[in-house]
């Protein structure tokens, strides 16, 4: 091993260094290669906590910028849909238990805004920050998980929407409602563990560009934000329901509309462990890839 | 004695050449797969023979060396010698393939100026984002925040998208943000060296007064006048193996000869007495040039060379003459015309000393030596190694506006005549 040692300034200082050890307050930090899987670095993660939300911040920020009507985009879009669904409901003559139509397709909309937007940005995170993961160590996990988030403020401003719209049509203001942030972080786990997919293989296969978009077209078929849950026959509910997102808007539906709406909680209950399950795989096979995100972005 | 900050022992990055590297698509990799079956079930023995189209490249291999606290290392070689892998590896960019590196403080590393800004974001989100992304906290970036925006010279922009923004302007706040950074150790890759001239120096500036605050830099650049300012340590890195390591001059000099002995071939060797008259080699004279066959541009150099006669002769001319790479005569001058020197030179060793100031373009000159006496050339030769002139560092011209003559160009203006005032 060759040495390179410092400049001659030895002479400056007559003590030598091995009486103060203390010299080095840093982290000790060991590069190698790793073999195998690898755990999340939790430590890591909240040390790098604020650059995750300067991302955050970032993707907040740049989201309308440039847009005549800026953040009312996220109000006018779920109000166009709803408009849509509407006249489908009406049309296709689906049990509405006495709640109007456009409640019954906003508090599915609600969710499912969140969860497509956080999905798409989520997997093609990795790919529009190819930039800094080609020239900046952080843990690459903040890049999908930010994006993730960086949707929390649309779904506030849609939240607002459907409030006014209940009050509106003088629908009773449920305690169930204070059960939405569960259902809010079921979805951003649900999106979380999609994203973390397809954004790691993003990396390596840029069908994922092709693939999500279509993914997020026929959810919004697939899932019941038409239609309430109850139109799908019995027999089959316990299989729809396993659809996660399927679980989440039946959740929001039960919170804010009525126990007519109430999801399948068998069905939910599985979801959500298979949701986990998803993730925990995605974790690992994310942290096992990262190594070459910068060999091959 | 300090501490190593920087341990690396045995550090090689492989990459994968060849028709697996290109497998973008998920139906390449299938159908790749496939073959891969197909191929096992066909004959089996050649099951983990592998396919002929990959091919492993070895970015780095084997890289072994330490680094003390305040050290400022200059890392050269040629494209693609596996400087940045390098850097990359140090950074946590990329992992390496074996080895193992032992880092002790805060890294930040600057591969590029600007990394994270984005072109929607104002001025001032961008000096926020940009920070964190360099690994400043954002109390950090608050308290400097002042400062950056003064040294960019953007105050009035702050509030403009950046995409808005000159491409000067850019780099001056992108810069401004990297500059204000205070890692222990500072990573810095060439490719700062973009960008204008005055830009490059105000980089240069900024990276001394680092090193100045005791701070450990490691320094990539193909700048060798750049680098032998700067650094006090070197690396010398030849298709991804430690050639040497050392203090900075020895590894410019490792590194200049294996440039030169790669750009002609092996000259014939010169030992003293295989001839009458016999010019042995050449040196600069002064502590100016630790290297002894580098100068800087513009220099006045003193050039000695070693003389070795085996019988009289009585009214020596001796001719200079440097010879760039194209075979273009540059400067040239003999003793008998310039200075209307003779010398009479006994049987014995001698040493030529020659003045003359170098204003010429930086890159390798060939030296060449006559001796000749009564019209009679009693030996003529090119001596090793070349001479390397170095960029000098006051001017701030780009390499493709520098002429073959460098010579310093002075400025003066005056008003000749004054326009009429207006009514």
């Amino acid at each position: 091993m060759s040495s390179v040692p410092a400049p001659a300034k030895g002479a400056t200082s007559p003590i030598p260094a091995e009486s103060h050890p203390k010299e080095h307050p840093g982290p000790v930090r060991l590069i190698r290669a790793r073999r195998g899987a690898v755990g999340l670095d939790v430590a890591e993660l909240w040390r790098y906590r604020e650059l995750f939300g300067f991302l955050v911040w970032r993707d907040i920020l740049v989201r309308y910028k440039q847009t005549y009507l800026g953040i009312a985009w996220a109000v006018v879009q779920p109000l166009l849909y709803m408009l849509v669904f509407t006249a489908l409901g009406h049309a296709a003559k689906f049990p509405n238990y006495g709640v109007p139509y456009p409640l019954i397709s906003l508090a599915g909309l609600l969710p499912w805004q969140f969860f497509s937007t956080a999905l798409t940005d989520s997997s093609n995170s990795l790919l529009t920050s190819s930039n800094m993961i080609s020239k900046v160590y952080f843990p690459r996990l903040i890049v999908p998980s930010g994006a993730v988030l960086s949707g929390t403020v649309d779904f506030l401003a849609s939240f607002v929407l459907f409030l006014v719209f209940e009050l509106c049509y003088r629908m009773p203001i449920r305690v169930e409602l204070l059960l939405i942030p569960f259902f809010f972080l079921y979805a951003v786990l649900a999106a979380l563990s999609a994203g973390v997919w397809l954004s790691a293989l993003s990396v390596r296969y840029r069908d994922v560009k092709y693939i999500v978009p279509f993914l997020t077209r026929i959810g919004l078929i697939a899932c019941p934000l038409a239609f309430p849950s109850t139109v799908i026959p019995e027999r089959w509910r316990l299989l729809y329901s396993l659809n996660p997102v399927a679980s989440i808007i039946d959740g929001f539906r039960w919170c804010a509309l009525g126990p007519a709406f109430a999801p399948k909680w068998e069905g939910l209950g599985l979801s959500f462990l298979l949701t986990l399950v998803v993730l925990g795989l995605g974790l690992a096979y994310f942290r096992s890839t990262e190594r070459r995100f910068a060999d091959l972005i | 004695m300090a501490h190593p900050v920087i341990s690396v022992r045995g550090v090689s990055k492989s990459y994968v050449l060849g028709a697996m590297a290109g497998h973008d698509t998920l139906r390449d990799h299938l159908t790749h797969g496939a073959r891969a079956l197909l191929r096992r079930f066909q004959s089996p023995g050649k099951a983990q023979a592998g396919n002929g189209d990959t091919e492993t490249f070895w970015a780095l291999k084997d890289v072994s060396f330490t680094l003390e606290e305040g050290a400022v290392l200059g890392v050269v070689g040629r494209n693609g010698a596996g400087k940045s892998t390098l850097l990359k590896i140090l950074s946590q960019i990329t992992e390496p393939t074996s080895g193992e590196i032992e880092i002790r403080g805060r890294v930040a590393s600057l591969l590029e100026v600007g990394t994270g800004f984005h072109p929607e974001l104002t001025g001032r989100e961008n000096v926020f984002l940009n920070g964190a992304v360099l690994g400043m906290s954002r109390r950090e970036i608050k308290a400097k925040f002042d400062e950056i925006v003064a040294f960019a010279e953007v105050e009035r922009f702050l509030d403009t998208p950046v995409k808005r923004y000159s491409s000067g302007m850019y780099v001056r706040l992108a810069f401004a943000v990297a500059a204000h950074l205070e890692p222990e150790i500072l990573i810095v890759d060439e490719v700062l060296a973009v960008g204008d001239a005055a830009f490059q120096k105000k980089c240069l500036g900024k990276m001394s007064a680092v090193a100045d605050c005791g701070r450990t830099v490691l320094f990539v650049s193909h700048n060798l006048g750049a680098v032998q300012r700067l650094c006090t340590r070197g690396l010398y890195l030849e298709k991804g193996r430690l050639e040497h390591a050392g203090s900075i001059e020895s590894v410019i000099d490792a590194y200049q000869r294996a440039t030169e002995s790669l750009a002609q071939s092996a000259p014939p060797a010169r030992e003293p007495g295989s001839r009458p008259y016999q010019f042995l080699d050449w040196e600069l004279k002064g502590e100016l040039y630790p290297d002894k066959h580098a100068c800087f541009s513009r220099d006045e150099c003193e050039i000695l060379c070693r003389l070795q006669v085996t019988r009289h002769v009585p009214e020596a001319i001796i001719v200079f003459a440097l010879w760039n790479d194209h075979g273009d005569l540059i400067v040239s001058g003999e003793s008998q015309g310039e200075a209307n020197r003779f010398f009479s030179i006994s049987p014995g060793l001698h040493e030529v000393a020659i003045k003359v100031r170098l204003p010429i373009r930086p890159g390798l000159y060939q030296i060449q030596f006559l001796l000749n006496c009564q019209g009679e050339n009693l030996e003529n030769c090119y001596l090793e190694p070349r001479l390397h002139v170095l960029p000098n560092l006051n001017t701030t011209l780009p390499e493709k506006w520098q002429g073959a003559v460098t010579e310093k160009v002075d400025f003066a203006m005056r008003e000749t005549s004054p326009a009429a005032a207006a009514l």
